[in-house]
């Protein structure tokens, strides 16, 4: 199963590397990562989406613990939560279709941020679900590149 | 404030004092050439050793033989890389240990200048937790949080990484007397709802078996553990790291499990209905193919490190926190109301250890090498630290020796470390002057550190060496004996060893040799009286193996050997 992962770090070079080698080093896979500041500069968040069954999970979010530099691990997926990952896609377009691409892109609630007569550039915000079904709708137009940011994750309402 | 600043250097040997530091192991360099002028001048005794691996071992032995922090110091590069086995070593075995790394200057640092390593990004799988010290004024604070994390919690290995101009700086010195790392919080007092559960689920057992580990030893819990089995009544196992946490003679007591472990301890664990493991983590060497491991056990599992429950076994009822705190809990409630013995699953116990007892050939012209051990037992009287190398030796020493007191078997049990032995019984020897303290070695292993004959030499560390001689590697030929058809690929030493009382004698420490059984006890006597370091060359049977045997990833009562010979 998909799990969001939210990981509060101390701000400070070198968290990301313990992060990282931890994963590598346990054998877990990281579907994506994100990391930025927090509203206080001293800590900053990790957000990880990582696929495994529970006990896997488990399993990672007690060795994120073990790390001393980290404070607090949450996991998302059983709360009330909500997903954000913004994607640059690059596209090929011609005369004939190019009025179908922005009708998707438009229906997306995607931007149209660079055009030329061979390709778009389109920035789409949205969680893991609509960014896949914006993705595979632009598929056979022809993918010229993706970059994406990862995935971040707010729960919802007001509580922490 | 009138306080004066101080240097760098002089900042860490005073903050060493603070944190009660009286011996320290190293080797010098160029970027920690500040701190050896401040050694120099400080009444914290160094020991020099003759290869920074070493110092590590060392640590580490002084570490596990008292409970308190090693520490070992290095200089950039070369001799920062050089700690890494023996920080890898204490950190599979959970050692509490401080290694200090010189490193070239900040402004330096990601140059390739010269004798240059990124040894914080080299140790961060291999430690607990590590620092780079970027500015003087945070020196004495980080060597507080780095102590404080080395002994709380899961003890482990923490290491410091110095530029040299923190060692050259000056800052006020200003040590503090208590910490708290608010995402450091370790779990120390089990939940007192868990420890009754756990009460009722042993007083329900039929055939429970105890699993002691490591942790009860670094939890000074030996004596909370040997209360527990008297209150309660169950056979207890110990792990490699948890032999002499409980008289390994006992009526109770089923000695090791496992690979090497006894036939019975591990009959018993695939007959139990509960296991009560703590301190222990269910390494490989012990349950041997997980699916097959105790099929009919549930499983209470007490650790201080939340990670290891669940990790390898699924657990009805975990028990987060100090293995003394847990059981002297546990403790307690049983005084209140005591369980009855398991009369029934105690005879199966006294049956299993009537038939299958750990046995070996005796020749009268050959040197058994559990014999040895059984003669050092007797010599010893139990009033002995002993060490290890890594190999058939080390399981035999395992075997044979009479485990009486905790924190007096020091083997790599984790990382299983060739070349930890000796420098880990110098180590030892240091932290307990006026103890015996042997180090058990194999002829392969005693050769990775064996440059150390210099130190012992120069402190007179009266460490004794007992090599058990077989001119192989003894552990990995007995693999290729029985997996591999014979093919002795790279093992047979034999013609290609030094003459190791000779070499003893080079370095100016006593060499002996015994070669026939009749001669053992007279060597052995006289190297235990002798006021210095020893080597003894015992040479033994040749072809000897360790038995019982798991084979790897089978199912731990599946042996070869049960018996302990074939």
């Amino acid at each position: 199963m998909r799990h969001v992962l939210s990981v509060i770090v101390e701000n400070k070079s070198g968290v990301l590397a313990r992060v990282a080698g931890l994963f590598s080093r346990r054998g877990f896979n990281i579907d994506s990562l994100a990391v930025g500041a927090t509203e206080k500069p001293e800590f900053s968040r990790i957000t990880l989406v990582v696929t495994g069954e529970d006990l896997v999970i488990e399993q990672i979010t007690k060795q994120l613990y073990k790390l001393i530099d980290t404070y607090k691990v949450t996991d998302l997926t059983a709360a009330k939560h909500i997903e954000r990952e913004m994607i640059l896609v690059k596209v090929s377009i011609n005369a004939n279709n190019r009025s179908e691409v922005i009708e998707i892109v438009d229906i997306f609630r995607g931007k149209i941020i660079d055009v030329s007569d061979k390709n778009m550039t389109v920035e789409i915000t949205g969680d893991y679900e609509k960014n896949e079904g914006f993705l595979s709708l632009l598929k056979k137009f022809g993918i010229i590149e993706i970059v994406r940011t990862g995935t971040v994750a707010i729960q919802r309402g007001t509580g922490n | 404030m009138s306080a004066e600043k101080m240097k760098g250097s002089k900042i860490l040997l005073e903050s060493l004092k603070k944190e009660g530091v009286t011996d320290i192991f190293g080797y010098p360099g160029g970027k920690v050439l500040h701190i050896y002028d401040d050694i120099y001048k400080s009444d914290i005794k160094h020991y020099l050793v003759r290869h920074e691996q070493a110092a590590a071992h060392a640590a580490d032995g002084y570490a596990r033989s008292t409970g308190k922090v090693g520490v070992c110091l290095a200089t950039s590069g070369p001799g920062a890389t050089n700690l890494v086995t023996g920080i890898a070593t204490a950190n599979m075995d959970s050692v509490p240990m401080v290694a200090f790394t010189g490193q070239v200057s900040s402004g330096d640092i990601g140059t390739d200048s010269f004798q240059e390593a990124d040894i914080i990004g080299i140790t961060m799988p291999v430690t607990k937790h590590n620092f780079l010290v970027k500015d003087v004024k945070d020196l004495a604070l980080t060597i507080k949080k780095a102590f404080y994390i080395a002994r709380t919690g899961r003890p482990g290995p923490v290491l410091v990484d110095l530029p040299v101009d923190v060692t050259v700086n000056k800052a006020i010195f200003n040590y503090p007397e208590s910490i708290i790392i608010p995402s450091y919080k370790p779990t120390t007092k089990g939940s007192s709802r868990q420890i009754k559960n756990a009460i009722k689920m042993i007083r329900e057992a039929k055939q429970p078996v105890v699993l002691a580990g490591g942790g009860v030893v670094s939890a000074n819990a030996s004596e909370e553990l040997r209360e527990f089995i008297s209150l309660t009544k169950m056979p207890v196992s110990s792990t490699l790291l948890g032999l002499g946490a409980y008289p390994y003679n006992d009526y109770y007591s089923l000695q090791m499990p496992g690979m090497h472990g006894t036939a019975f301890s591990n009959f018993a664990i695939q007959e139990a209905d509960l296991l009560i493991s703590i301190g222990m983590r269910f390494d490989d060497r012990i349950t041997g193919k997980l699916d097959t491991f105790a099929p009919n056990a549930k499983v209470i599992h007490i650790d201080i490190d939340p990670a290891e429950i669940g990790k390898c076994i699924a657990t009805v009822l975990p028990i987060v926190g100090d293995a003394k705190e847990v059981l002297k809990e546990m403790n307690a409630y049983l005084k209140e109301e005591s369980i009855e013995a398991k009369e029934p699953w105690l005879k199966i116990i006294e049956k299993l250890k009537l038939d299958y007892p750990l046995t070996y050939k005796m020749d009268k012209n050959a040197i058994s090498p559990q014999y040895v051990l059984e003669v050092l037992n007797e010599l010893t009287n139990g009033d002995a630290f002993y060490t290890t190398e890594v190999g058939t030796h080390q399981m035999w020493a395992a075997q044979y020796l009479n485990h009486t007191q905790p924190r007096h078997f020091i083997s790599s049990g984790g990382l299983g470390t060739m070349g930890f032995g000796f420098p880990a019984a110098m180590g030892v020897q240091v932290a307990n002057p006026g103890k015996t303290v042997i180090n058990i070695a194999g002829d392969g292993s005693f050769q990775m550190n064996i440059q150390e004959l210099s130190t012992v030499s120069y402190y007179n560390i009266p460490v004794k060496n007992i090599i058990l001689n077989n001119q192989w590697l003894g552990m990995v030929r007995q693999w290729q004996e029985l997996f591999f058809e014979e093919r002795y690929s790279s093992t047979d030493l034999e013609g290609m060893q030094p003459d190791f009382v000779k070499v003893a004698e080079a370095y100016g420490v006593l060499g002996l040799r015994a070669t026939k059984p009749a001669e053992v006890r007279e060597v052995l006597k006289r190297a235990l009286s002798h006021n210095g370091p020893v080597v003894v060359d015992i040479r033994v049977v040749r072809e000897e193996n360790v038995f019982p045997m798991v084979p790897a990833g089978g199912a731990i009562d599946k042996m070869i050997g049960e018996r302990g010979s074939i």
